[in-house]
């Protein structure tokens, strides 16, 4: 197909499909209005009934709590898959861990660099637990404090340090804690399911709106998310890494 | 719609279609982390904090980051491929 042939089945093709768009944008209600009864419902019972202030954390991991256990596998299976593919294989071997391996000083990564990104590790792993522990109260919870956490090891490589991050962040230690986070997620469902009939059905006391003990098993099933997704994360970029700066083809000696 | 509003839409927009046509796959993977960044801000404008605090860490260093990775095992593979017909 000539290139003039296909600009014009583009330019038919897209402005079809900016017709249509903009016929759909049109009829969208404004921005902040909602109609929805769901919506309302969650609205009128999430802080008086779940006691949970962040309505989104009261959705996830409590009134929608199954669902999430869906989204949590979806997470894991992908790691599983990145793990898979990026495994080492017969033919590949590890560089020999020379001194310049060890530090692996890659190119540019100047001492400015080094000494900022060493100095964020600290406060990177304050605000990521702070996060996964008040998800229930503030916005956040165990996916967006997992993530957080899991880039506090990683400064350690934009350092320039790749080998001390594998000393910190070993992989045993991080696929533990992603396997835990995620049949521990699976076990708050089951508490539910064993003391109160209901599988997710929350069987901690709920607390006072607005405390750091509240919401019931909010907190615990964010917790345990928190470490899921630092450990997936983790893993993914580790095996990353490792197929990057490691791990060669075994032809050249 | 707000100032900020509009303003924010403009930047995912344009942040979108520089990711496009950034030249090669290096400059768009540095690209998309700044895309990424306009999204986060697109969250926060209107109003979902819990989004845009994942997005943040997932768009700017997440991502780029296995990208940045990929390229370079790729860019390895090739240099001794290259040496081997040499």
């Amino acid at each position: 197909m000539s290139r003039g042939v296909r600009l014009a089945l583009f330019g038919v093709a897209g402005a079809g499909f900016a017709a249509v768009l903009v016929i759909g944008m049109t009829g969208l209600p404004d921005f902040g209005s909602y109609h929805g009864v769901y919506g309302q419902i969650i609205d009128g019972i999430g802080v008086t009934v779940r006691h949970g202030t962040d309505l989104i954390t009261a959705l996830n991991f409590d009134i929608r709590g199954f669902d999430t256990l869906g989204e949590e596998f979806i997470l894991f299976a992908s790691v599983l898959g990145i793990v898979l593919i990026l495994r080492q294989l017969g033919g590949e071997r590890h560089q020999p861990h020379q001194e310049e391996s060890d530090e692996h000083h890659f190119a540019g990564a100047s001492e400015a660099l080094r000494a900022l990104a060493l100095a964020l590790i600290p406060s990177v792993i304050a605000v990521g637990v702070y996060i996964v522990v008040h998800g229930q109260i503030t916005p956040g919870g165990g996916f967006q404090g997992g993530v957080i956490l899991a880039a506090a090891p990683l400064a350690m490589f934009i350092a320039g340090r790749y080998m001390r991050m594998r000393v910190i962040a070993p992989h045993l230690v991080i696929e533990l804690g992603d396997v835990i986070g995620a049949a521990g997620y699976a076990l708050v469902g089951l508490s539910g399911l064993v003391f109160v009939g209901i599988f997710f059905k929350n069987s901690l006391p709920l607390g006072i709106p607005g405390h750091l003990l509240s919401g019931g098993q909010m907190d615990v099933a964010s917790v345990f998310v928190g470490l899921e997704v630092s450990g997936a994360f983790l893993v993914a970029w580790t095996h990353f890494l490792d197929q990057a700066l490691l791990i060669r083809s075994g032809k050249q000696s | 719609m707000t100032v900020l509003q509009v303003a924010v839409l403009v930047a995912v927009a344009v942040g979108g279609g520089a990711v496009v046509v950034a030249p090669n796959a290096l400059r768009q993977a540095l690209v998309l982390g700044i895309y990424g960044l306009a999204l986060t801000m697109l969250f926060f404008v209107f109003q979902d904090p819990d989004v845009a605090l994942s997005e943040i860490v997932v768009s700017t260093v997440g991502l780029p980051v296995m990208v940045l990775l990929a390229l370079r095992k790729v860019h390895h593979q090739e240099g001794e491929r290259e040496e081997d017909s040499s």
